[in-house]
């Protein structure tokens, strides 16, 4: 697949998570962060005294509304725009977004401050400007106004902003090869990107380096992160990338149904078992009827599919 | 019951709030109450069977979701302090506590709220006509509760409840339950009907009655407080306890007991009605 070809692929596929309403969601989640669902992937806003942080951008069409509806939560500048991973339902809005921010730069500026006006900072893993972009002379999935423009490659990477720590940490192989899910260390809210949605079986990319066991580690990182406020619930509240708002216990029935149907298909090729056996034996019946989208990704013959091969790899 | 502020709330000079305060209630719920423990005791203490479905409309997925649980799913330290959701919290071993939240300007009641001992639960039940939040808004173990009173019976309409049982023994009910009940208070003995639609793991509504009388003394255990603990050393981590299909131990362990065809363990609908007994009695 040549990467022009990538971009148009991924937006179709990724059809069945589309904006689905016109009218966007927005929702205080706890402290300084907020939730906009309706536009794609959830979209997670941090706001205070300093500015604004956004994680994820949601789809291109809704940008528009994406960046009216932060600038009703806030009208301090936007400076931050964190990817948690590459699919353009959650940085399809990138270019708009970053255009409406602004990036307040350290030292050694000249001349009027203006001139260091750039647009918001867009920070990601170095993984998702690979999927974004192209080598020099090809052409590129996205336009580069879109594309990351302060990645990371060691574990995580860490922003003090309106007065609390935010940390974007890797979790590799999960979702994609360029996941991160980012936690607000004040405010006690963890935002996911799509290694943990409440709309559907899980959607492992396996074509971009995601795996049933990154998958897997990933939602026990997030799970690790959480702390119940009491009897397992409240505390740390977790916005996923598609669905409503979580916190721990939510992620624990979805770690734990991840984990026992990767356990059957573990089994069944144990057995010897085809590709074809295992979708046809039923194995997610007991959860079809709360994830199964019937068709395309978070289905539950698409998720069988991509634990099968990612066991197989 | 108190007629007479029935009467004072429903005059003219109240007016100013109609459409934001439903009707005031004939009936006080107000007041500790104790469960009737030995109604449907074995399913309170010491719980239900395992592999015992009979007599509930459980789907095939809710069916194979319970066979695939492992009760060591409850060792796990994030699953410890689960709490009962609010369809099946009342057929605990529990203490009820029930009062009136009310305006401090108006006196009109705001919310009922109950306080229930099994797990600390503190329930509110909105009386002032709110609207339920949006469906991305976060899910409890007691939901999101608005409640009206017809005639003499408190009715309550819950959503946004947190995955739980339908019954204990692995049976799930989904997030996406919703629930209605009814409170029906004769003298110091209170009914509690509750009525739970799932459309992911029940075919039909589950409809359960259970009973508190009230106690006149302050009650003992109110508190629960939950701690996890390491209970099960070395664990891999990332383990989920489960029975892969067909696996399950104890498949035949309740039927084998109580020497019943293993179908009408199994439940389903047809289990809840009398028609099941001549069916049985053709296989059988």
């Amino acid at each position: 697949m040549t990467a022009r070809l990538i971009f148009p692929i991924a937006v179709a596929v990724l059809a069945p998570f589309a904006s689905a309403q016109s009218d966007l969601d927005v929702l205080p989640v706890q402290g300084n962060v907020y939730m906009i669902a309706g536009a794609g992937g959830n979209i997670t806003v941090q706001i205070g005294d300093t500015g604004v942080l956004v994680v994820d951008t949601g789809l291109a069409q809704d940008s528009d509304k994406v960046i009216a509806a932060i600038h009703k939560i806030s009208n301090k500048p936007l400076q931050y725009i964190i990817n948690t991973h590459f699919h353009a339902d959650h940085t399809g809005g990138n270019a708009a977004v970053r255009k409406a921010g602004v990036t307040i730069t350290g030292a050694n500026v000249t001349g009027n401050l203006t001139d260091a006006r750039q647009g918001a900072a867009i920070i990601a893993h170095e993984n998702v400007l690979d999927r974004m972009s192209a080598p020099t002379g090809k052409q590129s999935p996205t336009p580069p106004d879109s594309w990351p423009t302060d990645t990371y490659t060691t574990g995580q990477k860490e922003v003090y902003f309106n007065g609390e720590p935010v940390q974007a940490i890797y979790q590799p192989a999960a979702h994609t090869d360029g996941d991160s899910i980012v936690f607000f260390r004040h405010s006690d809210v963890v935002s996911t990107g799509d290694i943990f949605v409440t709309t559907s079986f899980p959607y492992i990319d396996i074509e971009h380096g995601g795996s049933i066991q990154g998958e897997i580690d990933a939602l026990n990182r997030i799970i690790d992160l959480a702390i119940p406020k009491h009897e397992e619930e409240g505390g740390t509240y977790i916005i996923p990338g598609h669905g409503r708002v979580c916190d721990e216990f939510d992620v624990v029935e979805y770690r734990d149904m991840v984990t026992i149907i990767r356990d059957r298909v573990q089994a069944a090729i144990k057995k010897g078992m085809t590709l074809e056996q295992v979708k046809d034996a039923g194995y997610t019946k007991d959860y079809d009827a709360r994830y199964d989208t019937k068709t395309g990704i978070g289905s539950a013959s698409s998720f069988i599919e991509a634990v099968y091969k990612s066991l197989k790899k | 019951m108190r007629p007479a502020i029935f009467l004072l709330l429903s005059v003219p000079a109240f007016s100013q709030f109609a459409g934001s305060f439903t009707a005031a209630s004939a009936v006080d719920l107000s007041g500790n109450w104790s469960p009737v423990i030995m109604e449907d005791q074995p399913e309170r203490i010491p719980g239900p069977e395992l592999v015992n479905y009979a007599g509930l409309p459980i789907t095939d997925g809710a069916r194979m979701w319970a066979e695939s649980w492992d009760a060591s799913r409850l060792t796990l330290p994030e699953h410890q302090c689960q709490v009962h959701v609010a369809p099946y919290i009342y057929r605990g071993p529990l203490n009820l506590r029930v009062w009136d939240e009310k305006d401090p300007q108006s006196q009109q009641v705001i919310a009922i709220k109950q306080y229930i001992s099994t797990y600390e639960q503190t329930r509110t039940i909105w009386m002032d006509g709110r609207p339920h939040p949006s469906p991305n808004a976060v899910h409890t173990w007691m939901g999101f509760s608005t409640g009206k009173w017809e005639g003499n019976i408190l009715t309550v309409y819950t959503t946004h409840i947190k995955q739980g049982w339908v019954r204990r023994d692995g049976l799930p009910e989904s997030d996406r339950a919703t629930l209605v009940e009814h409170f029906i208070r004769h003298d110091n003995h209170l009914t509690h009907v509750s009525i739970v639609t799932d459309p992911v793991y029940l075919t039909e509504p589950l409809i359960k009655t259970q009973d508190f009388v009230l106690n006149l003394q302050e009650g003992q255990n109110w508190l629960y407080p939950c701690e996890y603990v390491e209970e099960v050393s070395g664990r891999p981590k990332g383990e989920v306890p489960n029975y892969l299909p067909g696996q399950n131990p104890f498949l035949h362990e309740y039927a084998d007991k109580y020497h019943l065809p293993l179908d009408a363990a199994l439940g389903g609908a047809k289990t809840m009605y009398p028609e099941y007994q001549l069916e049985m009695k053709k296989a059988h």
